[in-house]
């Protein structure tokens, strides 16, 4: 059990200083804490341009969305920046238990996500003057929390399909873009075609999204606990589902001797 | 003569290469298709007297853009990262000459984005497009594609000094979506914000574009256009000029 503990939390926190080997501070501002404003920016002007829906809208919408570029490009590269480094294999060879060391791994991308949309949400409601209720900021925190755990989870899935693809950044863009038109993001989900809408139930952030808007608008933590608890059993069926084909995809790859394709 | 065959020669085989990118080739490419997708609901859904064809001309040149500020930035980078920086710096032929063709490359493929970018209106979402003056809106492309080139060249040489390049090249995709009338009009924008989307080649490109579609004076601003990015590559090569010297004389060429 201590074992599993230490690989969980020491494991997990060295994969993720060893992320800042490249993730410095001049890479880490522009992505993860300006691109987020400007993208709240340019989508809320252009909802001032076709007319659709308030600052706040578009405001809390992206900000939330954006924890997805953390999430899923650190998860992918959890797999992939171990190959580059040549240390993949030394890792899956170990005896170490799976559960903690893949989920460990998870723990810091989370709050490192979480920081990312709630820095996002900060900043962008500043610069647009959208004013966000005191009550609402502790339960806005938990929200954006939830949501980055439940991308994380869609990250896990990300991550094991990186030991079958070399090209996981364009993999990540695409996520990224389905999740910017399916989650309610931008556009409102009854706006959407009837299958769009029902295919965002399914995604994360959309719960988490809608929560944070009815929150901002007034609405009690234990009014969204609904649409909270839904997003955690998503993150949660596609963290589960991320590990089982994390584990089938580590078991093809010894089998036939790809760990080290890249 | 022989400058304009190597800019030609080299032109096409940066052009290969970009079109074998899966990042390039075909991410960037899919790319701004899901922006061009959000913003056709959001103008749909909304109350705008602005039409979704004022949308699809927009989010098209925003798919031509990409294609340029994300990888242009990094252009003088990936040399170095291959080792062949140097050999091209010590080549016979001014490097603006070898680099120019890699960003224009770039910016050629933004031409496949605009069709992408136009069909997909076309045929999702049924925007009928029909172009008022067809040889203009052509020339307005070609004006348009000339000067991303020449601004992703004055990127690719600004930021060599900067081990994070592709960042930078990634963080100007935004910025410039916004601020250079794509799917914002600029007298929506604060007052402080025009002065920077007039010196941008972008602004006048998308101008020239909608105008030539959709009838108007497209010229003035294709001049512009024009006329900016020649800016850009004058002052792109006397920026390489600089570099290079320096890194000659710090022997930080290679520095990665």
């Amino acid at each position: 059990m201590i074992v599993a503990a230490r690989i969980f939390v020491v494991g997990g926190a060295t994969s993720f200083r060893a992320l800042w080997y490249w993730l410095t501070p001049w890479i880490y501002v522009p992505t993860m804490l300006v691109a987020p404003i400007f993208q709240i920016l340019l989508f809320a002007y252009i909802g001032r341009s076709a007319q659709l829906e308030s600052d706040e809208f578009y405001v809390i919408g992206n900000a939330i969305q954006y924890a997805s570029i953390p999430c899923l490009f650190a998860m992918a590269q959890m797999i992939g920046g171990e190959r580059f480094q040549n240390t993949l294999s030394a890792i899956l060879v170990s005896p170490a238990p799976r559960i903690p060391l893949f989920f460990g791994r998870s723990l810091p991308v989370i709050l490192n996500g979480a920081f990312v949309g709630a820095f996002a949400l900060a900043a962008g409601s500043l610069i647009l003057g959208v004013h966000l209720p005191a009550s609402s900021l502790g339960p806005l925190a938990l929200t954006i929390l939830i949501a980055a755990f439940s991308c994380t989870g869609l990250g896990l899935m990300n991550g094991a399909v990186s030991l079958r693809i070399r090209e996981n950044a364009v993999l990540n863009n695409v996520i990224f873009g389905f999740l910017l038109i399916f989650t309610g993001a931008n556009v409102p989900l009854d706006a959407l075609p009837g299958w769009m809408s029902t295919l965002a139930q399914g995604l994360p952030f959309t719960h988490a999204i809608e929560a944070a808007r009815q929150l901002a608008d007034g609405a009690t933590l234990g009014e969204v606990k609904g649409l909270l608890g839904a997003e955690l059993l998503i993150g949660a069926i596609y963290g589960i589902a991320g590990y089982v084909v994390l584990r089938w995809f580590e078991s093809q790859s010894r089998r036939h001797a790809t760990l080290e394709r890249s | 003569m022989s400058a304009l065959r190597l800019l030609a020669v080299a032109w096409y085989l940066q052009f290969k290469m970009i079109l074998r990118s899966p990042f390039d080739g075909i991410g960037n490419v899919l790319y701004p298709l899901f922006f061009a997708t959000t913003a056709f609901f959001v103008f749909r859904a909304g109350e705008s007297p602005r039409t979704l064809i004022y949308a699809s001309l927009g989010a098209a040149v925003m798919g031509m853009w990409s294609s340029v500020s994300t990888s242009a930035g990094s252009a003088m980078q990936r040399e170095r990262w291959w080792g062949t920086l140097e050999l091209l710096v010590a080549a016979p032929r001014h490097f603006a000459l070898v680099l120019l063709p890699a960003t224009l490359g770039l910016a050629t493929v933004g031409i496949y984005n605009l069709v992408a970018t136009l069909l997909w209106g076309r045929l999702l979402f049924g925007i009928d497009l029909t172009i008022e003056h067809p040889l203009l809106f052509a020339l307005s492309i070609l004006g348009t594609v000339l000067s991303f080139g020449g601004l992703g060249f004055l990127f690719a040489v600004s930021f060599v000094r900067f081990r994070a390049a592709w960042v930078l090249g990634n963080f100007f995709e935004y910025p410039v979506w916004l601020i250079c009338g794509f799917l914002v009009p600029l007298s929506l924008l604060p007052s402080w914000v025009r002065p920077i989307s007039w010196v941008l080649a972008p602004t006048w490109g998308m101008s020239a574009i909608r105008e030539s579609a959709l009838g108007g004076t497209p010229v003035p601003d294709l001049l512009l256009c024009l006329g900016l990015g020649a800016a850009y590559v004058v002052f792109g090569v006397l920026v390489t000029d600089r570099v290079l010297r320096a890194a000659r004389q710090r022997g930080s060429l290679s520095l990665t």
